[in-house]
């Protein structure tokens, strides 16, 4: 295919991102949390957080054949660096109640002491910049001993790493740090992202989550789509092959490893900031499994894929299958069978039925661009 | 003395933990000598055979349940790999890791459902939940019982495995997938055989763990699980007597290191508590990621006669 | 084939979203959101303080709001006892419309929604949730029992007095708020320097290292007050193991999964709570036959009818919501939480108020004590700290 049909894809790719932004925009101004509608925004903010996790995790497990399992002590990583940073000094003490808390500097603060509004904002970047350093140092140093084991040792050994960060960062001595196994609040959160702009009073609430993992995924694309992105695939597909071609095995496995881990930090962090706290113990090994599960019903090897199987995965689960737990769905009544955790027992059949019978997922190795080029390049790459 | 008498108790709740520890290890081990599958969803099967427990004493008697819940638990072990392993044969082995994934989601939520997320409390079999006392301390018989039991059934399968034919195919087929299909073994029976084994033992794991600790809750299976595992990593995957060695001393350890506060303590060599205990899970993953580094094939791992 | 599925999955949503509340009563419903864990650790517990609302709604299914009369509907969201699942379930009552929103049973959840609930400016009303974080800093966040300082005061202050115990063995759950805040109130008052304080992990199913160590470093009273599934396994492993102490825990425990668990075992368990059986026949007669003829709620009540605080507790709860509506005059959340400060009522549990923070102004705790021959609670005292 000519390169002009790319570009065209790629461009029509970036006007739907725009106008998806501008619609969340919109979506957050005319939306209040007590309406109808309310739930909208949280699958919104938390189906874009996972998404960005999952795109993470797939440019990992996807594209570089790397099996991780590590994800969310990764993303505990990022959520407890960008909470500590940005807790105001006047609620620390509330915070670290059982605590000499030993780290008293919130990053947006000090910035917004000098630099008014326009600080707070680049303080939580920062906060969110250094929550993905954090994630990606770790990873560099786990990386150094795990990266050369083979696919289900590598899968377990990074489980195991999560399981160790996650105890760790509950140890009572951390406390002055980590503020224990208690969980930390009342750090920048999204519910209290707002702007006056000309005397109009904006809610950005899930606006910010939605444009840092747009970002953080648009990112992503740029990596895969460069010479790095092409040297993970070739690892993926075959390892001494893509040796032989020249490429530094160790690597280029530790770039994905450590690229991985930076957004599942940024992940973490943007997590936090919806759910407005974070706690160790909510980073457990089954957060990856649903991330992974997510990456698995997009289709592995497909960006977009991910961030739809992720944002179906959040809406169903939070919002559309709510019906199954409380008696009534579809205007069915039947109390006895639609009661609590029905919805996620529905949910796992359908998610075993794309595992064994869908295999590709929703979107394959497709992407959003090759939806537009499709009726012109017909099917030639339905059958990779 | 004291030392002895402080971290005697502790030893012995290791061992038999061990011991529960070892006859789910079996089952992760067996499977993944010959499919090289990590089977996330036995420690699930394992709690499912808890709660499968629950209800059935709840109707009929002792006698009648505790050979139904075996039953049952290799009827779904069987299942489970007809159904969602078995389509997969030919995939990638990233699939069917996914789909196991996929299976343990299943059951924990199935669980879920089924329990409404309430804990249900598992019921005492009369004679091994009694108290007894054992060396001045006080503990139930099931904690004895374990440590032998289990070697009794591990004998047993290393017996079968050396000595009948379905276990002379299980060696083959551990030891050269295709070959062995090549040279007349009916793949599927071996698989199936191996699955049924080692649901039976996680079966009969889960009597004694959860008679011992009676709280059944679909998470109840993951921790377990994911220790069986490690132990089976530990003392080199595919390796039966490797397997029971390392739930043994992962059982120990995990024992030990909740109480090692209360040994330093009582014994002088710290002042205060210090939380050890939070560490009783990660340990066993520090132990897994020291032997992945230093030696990935585990304590057995080269000696491959009896591998399956 | 795969275009059938998916297109097929389209409209189930789409009919999931449109079929979404069909009203069809003749008066106009006002909603009280519950915000409970039916599921988790604390999903026993949860179901039980739930009944008493349930109950309650059932002896008064109106309301007088303005001049007009309300239907009240109960709308259920399970925060599953997780922090990381309850800002997402205050959600989903926040979208649905309620007025005012009653729960929860466990601190940890409340305090993990309270920015949900501040937000949206929905008022909210603790149940049971006692750790002083759940209203502290927020505005929206009332409550109507007694706070953790205090329940932890007349526990160490009874553990000394009563029980003559010189140095206590401490147990909470990790990241737990409830066990966590009572057990460190609790250290305060008994001295740090004679209690042992351990945390067990998530997902603990052996407790018998704990007991061990409880036994080894010569403690003389066992405070755990920890989850109710946690406690009938404490209570097992201290009977099989001998404890040979006094187990002690805080309002949790009223609950007769420990009756249970107790009954017929060696163990001494004394616990401190909002309601003593009893204390109003009437309301003990009206509640248990409304158990008894009602098979969900006989199941979600552990099978028998005896009454945990907590279910009173609920009980309370759902007039203290209806007398804010009606001084609210309107089901408004934002005319709600404008009157909640001023609102009192006489409960079965005593009389409530709210001080400046939101909390309730209580400052009685009963003490009772396991009967482990029948199964049943007897009444200690009535403690106050002064």
């Amino acid at each position: 295919m000519s390169e002009t049909k790319n570009k065209k894809g790629a461009w029509i790719a970036f006007i739907a991102v725009l106008a998806f932004l501008g619609l969340v925009f919109a979506l957050d101004q005319l939306i209040k949390p007590t309406d109808r509608l309310g739930m909208l925004l949280i699958v919104l903010q938390k189906g874009s957080v996972y998404a960005l996790a999952a795109v993470s995790m797939n440019l990992l497990n996807g594209y570089t054949g790397l099996f991780s399992l590590g994800h969310a002590g990764f993303m505990l990583l990022g959520a407890y660096t960008y909470a500590i940073f940005t807790i105001p000094d006047k609620s620390r003490d509330a915070v670290y109640q059982y605590f000499d808390a030993a780290i008293r500097f919130s990053i947006p603060e000090q910035l917004s002491n000098h630099m008014g509004g326009f600080g707070t904002a680049l303080g939580i970047l920062i906060a969110l910049l250094l929550a993905g350093l954090v994630a990606a140092l770790l990873a560099w140093l786990i990386g150094l001993p795990v990266l050369r084991l083979k696919s289900d040792y590598l899968a377990i050994a990074t489980l195991g790493f999560a399981e160790i960060i996650r105890a760790l960062f509950q140890w009572s001595k951390l406390g002055p740090v980590t503020n224990g196994s208690n969980l930390l609040k009342n750090f920048a959160r999204a519910s209290k992202f707002k702007v006056e702009l000309a005397g109009m009073k904006l809610s950005l609430s899930t606006f910010v989550p939605v444009l840092i993992a747009t970002v953080s995924i648009t990112l992503i694309v740029l990596i895969v789509n460069s010479t790095y992105g092409r040297a993970f695939k070739s690892i993926r597909d075959d390892e001494i092959a893509a040796e032989a071609m020249g490429i530094n095995l160790a690597k280029h496995k530790m770039i994905a490893f450590v690229t991985s881990s930076f957004f599942a930090g940024v992940a973490g962090a943007t997590l936090a900031m919806v759910l407005s706290i974070a706690q160790a113990n909510n980073f457990k090994s089954a957060m990856t499994y649903e991330i992974l599960l997510m990456v698995v019903l997009g289709g592995i090897g497909s960006i977009t894929g991910s961030v739809i199987g992720s944002l179906l995965f959040v809406a169903a689960s939070e919002w559309w299958l709510r019906g199954l737990d409380s008696g009534k769905f579809l205007g069915i009544e039947a109390p006895n069978i639609f009661r609590n955790g029905f919805r996620l027992v529905v949910f796992s059949v359908i998610i075993m039925i794309v595992v064994l019978f869908f295999r590709k997922g929703i979107m394959g190795e497709k992407e959003l661009p090759d939806l537009f080029r499709k009726k012109k390049a017909p099917a030639k790459e339905a059958q990779s | 003395m004291d030392v002895l008498k402080t971290t005697l108790p502790y030893i012995i709740s290791g061992i038999s933990v061990g011991g529960q520890y070892a006859l789910i290890a079996i089952g992760y081990t067996m499977v993944y000598g010959i499919l090289r599958l990590i089977n996330f969803a036995h420690g699930d099967v394992f709690m499912v055979a808890g709660l499968i427990m629950v209800y059935l004493a709840a109707s009929l008697p002792l006698y009648l349940a505790i050979p139904l819940v075996i039953i049952l638990t290799v009827l779904l072990g069987f299942t489970i790999e007809r159904v969602a392993y078995k389509p997969l044969r030919t995939a990638p082995r990233m699939s069917v890791m996914i789909s196991a994934i996929g299976v343990s989601y299943l059951l924990q939520n199935l669980a879920l459902y089924i329990t409404g997320g309430l804990n249900k409390n598992y019921p005492q079999i009369p004679w091994i939940s009694d108290r007894i006392t054992l060396f001045g301390m006080e503990t139930s018989r099931v904690t004895v019982i374990t440590p032998f039991l289990t070697i009794l059934l591990v004998f047993a399968l290393v017996q079968l495995i050396n000595h009948t034919r379905i276990g002379m195919a299980m060696r083959a087929v551990s030891r050269d997938f295709e070959t062995s299909q090549l040279m007349g073994i009916q793949i599927n029976r071996v698989i199936s055989a191996t699955f049924i084994i080692g649901t039976f033992l996680a079966a009969v794991g889960s009597i004694l763990f959860f008679t011992n600790y009676p709280g059944v809750v679909p998470t109840s299976g993951a921790m377990p699980g994911l220790k069986a595992f490690v132990a089976a990593v530990f003392g080199g995957i595919g390796s039966i007597p490797g397997a029971v060695i390392g739930a043994f001393i992962i059982g120990i350890a995990e024992s030990v290191i909740k109480g090692l506060d209360t040994i330093l303590i009582v014994n002088g060599a710290i002042g205060e508590q210090i939380g050890l205990a939070t560490f009783s899970d990660a340990f066993t993953f520090v132990l897994l990621i020291v032997i992945l580094v230093f030696k990935p094939t585990g304590l057995f791992g080269e000696k491959s006669t009896d591998k399956v | 084939m795969k275009k059938l599925v998916s297109l097929a999955l389209v409209l189930v949503m789409a009919f999931a979203l449109c079929s979404v509340g069909v009203a069809y009563a003749d008066n106009p419903v006002v909603k009280i959101g519950v915000f409970e864990p039916q599921s988790g650790d604390n999903g026993a517990g949860g179901k039980q303080e739930v009944l008493g609302m349930q109950y309650a709604n059932s002896l008064t299914p109106t309301v007088e709001i303005g001049g007009t009369v309300y239907d009240v509907e109960l709308v259920y969201a399970d925060n599953a006892s997780s922090n990381d699942k309850a800002p997402t379930a205050a959600q989903t009552l926040i979208s649905s419309g309620v007025s005012v929103v009653l729960g929860s049973y466990g601190s940890g959840v409340s305090i993990a929604a309270s920015d949900t609930f501040d937000a949206a400016g929905v008022p909210a009303i603790g149940v049971t949730c006692t750790n002083p974080q759940v209203t502290a800093g927020c505005d929206v966040y009332f409550r109507i029992c007694f706070l953790d300082p205090f329940q932890g005061t007349v526990l160490a202050n009874f553990a000394k007095n009563e029980l003559g115990a010189s140095k206590a063995y401490c147990l909470a759950k990790q990241g737990d708020d409830y066990s966590g805040g009572l057990c460190n109130y609790f250290i305060e008052a008994f001295g740090k320097d004679n209690c042992v304080y351990e945390q067990f992990p998530e997902g603990t199913s052996d407790y018998s290292t704990y007991i061990t160590n409880a036994q080894n470093q010569g403690c003389d009273v066992f405070f755990s007050p920890v989850s109710t599934e946690a406690a009938a396994q404490i209570i097992a492993k201290a009977d099989t193991q001998a404890l040979g102490m006094p187990i002690l825990a805080g309002d949790t425990w009223d609950s007769n999964v420990i009756l249970q668990a107790a009954k017929g075992t060696g163990v001494n368990i004394n616990v401190t709570t909002f309601y003593q059986e009893g204390a109003d026949a009437d309301f003990d007669y009206g509640i248990k036959s409304w158990i008894n003829n009602n098979p969900t709620a006989l199941a979600n009540n552990g099978g028998n009818d005896e009454l945990a605080a907590v279910t009173v507790m609920g009980f309370d709860a759902y007039y203290v919501a209806l007398e804010a509506l009606k001084a609210a005059g309107s089901t408004d959340p934002a005319d709600v939480l404008e009157v909640l400060p001023s609102v009192t009522y006489e409960g079965v549990t005593g009389a409530i108020a709210f001080d400046d923070i939101g909390d309730a102004l209580r400052d009685s705790a009963f003490v009772k004590s396991c009967n482990t021959e029948t199964g049943t609670w007897d009444f200690v005292a009535v403690a106050t700290v002064g």
